[in-house]
């Protein structure tokens, strides 16, 4: 007896001093999150990952140097986990205050919640740094007309790569037409030569010949509809049949044996495309750096071909518009002070993709920053002709497509990938119909 | 989360019986406020969150019972449920066994036992994440274990078919579990007192009899211990899961726990996601109170009656 209540009188002196210590305890976190500079200076994220890394630290570091309003702060975050990290940081209210982004459904959304600024007056303001970038590369960070996301980095279409070792071994030409594709199926089946590698595991990769077929099937309208979230866009008749198309090219044996099983984090598709196992691959020009790295003598042997995804017959779109990351984007948190903002601006106008700063995207990232009229530069360049491909892709594209995963909201983006690992997966038993189905259930919440 | 509400309740099961109570009451403060904080406060939090709709950047606003009926009424949840269960049920029936023949087999006080057991406990120092990543390169159709030795046998679409996948992650979570298993079964056995061994030795029980009618009744409680730890760590597994297959193919793999993070980290959804939490420490708690009961209800007899 003595005991329990010696136990029960101890249990409430407990529960009552558990809230006081829980609350010194939670004053311990404080303010000094990895949002917050030390110092009162600006924070910005963004990604790991060579060679671009270096080059997006040399664009803080020089703008550090000549900054007079204060310095930036730099963290970089791996790709994958970023996503989800800079949406937590944000809803806790310790964002940084220079927000890395693709643009998109993720600006859209923290614009509504009030989380960052609208710059489009200071855009206005600075119409040099405007008239200087691609002009594609301004709407993904437009919401209802206004400016949230400021572009930079490089431009990243997505086209087909292919072994010209293995076309010339059964002497066929890469495909110009949908046609030609589904006919060189069985040519390289017959020659035991997987015709087009594909990581179905990482469904983003999947997703890009979904996007694909439906621009050049449904056309560029159908394809906007889907990005603006409109009702029934994924019920298109014509989107159907993209869908069944690429369900066709399933069945008849188009992708690599056990595709769902590939990988793209450890670059196996590009993997079988340079050691000659797989023909085809559809992919983004940030590839082309670790297939060169990787690959051996693959590139420097000239067995690397490239070209726009073939043209569907009668189908609504042209055959050159293209999909994949307009640029990258600058957004400003809107929870930072006046001076961090202030720093935050200077630094989209005058330093995050300076003259200097492009020169190393192209020579050391090899990639094309989306900088008006850099062609020459870019043909002389190492990989000249690569990067002109690139230029010309993106300068000619009457539309250029931003990535459905980056253009709807999360949540639609979600469901949205488990449809498109179930379509390719499955195709004798999910029919295009679901998907539509499914896509539209989601978008209509 | 219910993995600790169970460890917490055990720890205040055997914390009662101290004799000089009083003072060393306030022992238990630092594991009571952490448990407040970590566990308690985060509770609540979920359940009052289940009842609003939230995108984890936004406002919260109060929603009643809309996450609920979205999460009740959506055909993911019973799926992901069977998952939770198909995984929990396989793993139980492919680790009880395998375990308790490695901890018999390692409990043996012979030199090259003890050698094997180090060797087994391995894949225990090992995080989910690296072996999730590993045996992803090793499953690969194209580059993988299959195409290294030349078996083509090995060359599946492992983590492309939806019963392949639950398979293998069955066998990768066991690969990694086993040897924890047969080490609680190591000590377990090394418990049973040596008499009743001779005594059945004199008896003329053979091996197997001995296995059959000493080591497995008495090592009862240890085969409900390790089963709680299996079912109730098997209810919250996510990060093998997560890394190993994502919930794919399709929804083939998606677990109540990893369904929950799906729907709020990815999709965006915390209402939703706080319900499944709900449902999920609701779930755990009730098959730890009954594999509790499964074990009689005084579980302070004595094992070793007749000993």
């Amino acid at each position: 007896m003595d005991q329990k209540r010696t136990s029960r009188r101890s249990f409430l002196t407990l529960a009552m001093a558990t809230p006081l210590a829980a609350s010194a305890l939670a004053a311990c976190g404080g303010s000094s999150g990895p949002g917050q500079a030390a110092d009162g200076g600006a924070t910005i994220w963004f990604l790991t990952g060579q060679p671009k890394e270096d080059v997006r630290n040399q664009s803080v570091d020089s703008f550090n140097e000549s900054s007079e309003a204060g310095d930036l702060t730099v963290a970089a975050y791996q790709n994958d986990a970023y996503k989800t990290k800079i949406r937590t940081a944000i809803g806790a209210g310790q964002a940084p205050t220079l927000i890395f982004s693709w643009g998109g459904g993720s600006v859209r959304d923290w614009a509504e919640a009030g989380q960052i600024e609208d710059l489009t007056s200071f855009v206005d303001e600075n119409p040099e740094m405007r008239e200087r970038l691609f002009e594609a590369a301004w709407s993904p960070g437009e919401v209802d007309g206004k400016i949230y996301a400021v572009p930079h980095e490089t431009v990243q279409p997505v086209f087909l790569y292919y072994n010209k070792k293995l076309f010339s071994q059964i002497g066929a030409q890469p495909p110009a037409t949908w046609d030609d594709l589904m006919a060189l199926v069985p040519q390289f089946r017959a020659a035991g030569i997987a015709p087009i590698s594909l990581a179905g595991q990482s469904r983003w990769t999947t997703m890009m010949w979904l996007e694909f077929l439906v621009q050049r099937v449904a056309g560029t309208e159908a394809y906007q509809a889907i990005n603006n979230s409109e009702p029934n866009a994924w019920s298109n008749p014509d989107v159907l049949r993209a869908f069944s198309l690429a369900q066709d090219l399933v069945n008849a044996g188009g992708f690599v044996d056990g595709f769902n099983s590939v990988v793209a984090d450890q670059n196996a598709d590009q993997a079988l495309l340079y050691t000659d196992k797989a023909a085809m691959l559809l992919q983004g020009s940030w590839c082309f750096g670790s297939i060169k790295a990787d690959g051996g003598d693959f590139v420097s042997g000239g067995n690397l071909g490239y070209q726009s995804f073939p043209v569907v017959t009668g189908g609504k779109g042209d055959g050159e518009s293209t999909v994949g990351n307009p640029a990258q984007y600058y957004s400003i948190s809107s929870k930072a002070s006046e001076e961090q903002k202030q720093i935050a601006r200077d630094y989209l106008a005058n330093g995050v993709l300076t003259d200097e700063i492009a020169t190393a995207f192209i020579n050391e990232a090899g990639e094309v920053p989306i900088v008006n009229g850099i062609d020459d530069q870019l043909a002389a360049a190492e990989d000249g002709e690569f990067l002109s491909f690139i230029y010309d892709i993106a300068s000619n594209a009457p539309f250029f497509g931003m990535s459905w995963d980056q253009a709807l909201s999360p949540t639609a983006a979600e469901e949205l990938l488990t449809n498109i690992e179930q379509l390719f997966g499955n195709p004798g038993g999910f029919t295009p119909q679901q998907f539509a189905d499914n896509m539209n259930a989601v978008s209509q919440q | 989360m219910s993995s600790v509400a169970v460890s917490a309740a055990g720890a205040a099961g055997s914390g009662g019986r101290g004799t000089s109570h009083g003072r060393l009451a306030w022992l238990v403060l630092p594991a009571l406020l952490f448990f407040t904080v970590f566990g308690i406060v985060p509770l609540v939090g979920v359940f009052a969150l289940s009842f609003t709709s939230w995108d984890g950047i936004g406002s919260v606003t109060f929603s009643g019972f809309d996450s609920w009926t979205s999460v009740l009424r959506d055909p993911g949840l019973p799926h992901a449920l069977l998952v939770t269960f198909l995984i929990m049920a396989l793993s139980w029936l492919v680790q009880t066994p395998i375990s308790l023949l490695i901890g018999v087999f390692i409990a043996g006080n012979q030199r090259y036992r003890a050698f094997l057991a180090v060797l087994y406990f391995i894949p225990l120092l090992l995080s989910s994440a690296a072996i999730a990543i590993v045996y992803k390169a090793l499953l690969d159709p194209n580059f993988g274990i299959g195409a290294g030795l030349g078996l083509d046998f090995l060359n599946q679409n492992w983590l492309g078919r939806p019963w392949l996948a639950l398979g293998v992650v069955v066998f990768v979570v066991s690969w990694q579990f086993v040897p924890f298993h047969s080490l609680i079964y190591q000590g377990g056995v090394r418990q049973i007192p040596v008499s009743m061994y001779e005594a059945a030795q004199l008896d003329g029980a053979g091996r197997v009899k001995q296995f059959f009618h000493i080591t497995v009744p008495q090592l009862k409680y240890t085969i409900i211990t390790s089963s709680t730890l299996m079912v109730v760590g098997s209810l919250t597994f996510f990060d093998l899961i997560f890394v190993l297959t994502q919930g794919g193919p399709g929804d083939a793999t998606r677990s109540l726990a990893l369904d929950m993070y799906l729907r709020g980290f990815r999709a965006s959804l915390m209402g939703p996601a706080s319900a499944i939490a709900v449902i999920l420490v609701v779930v755990g708690l009730v098959l730890a109170l009954l594999l509790q009961r499964l074990g009689g209800k005084d579980a302070n007899t004595s094992q070793l009656e007749g000993a």
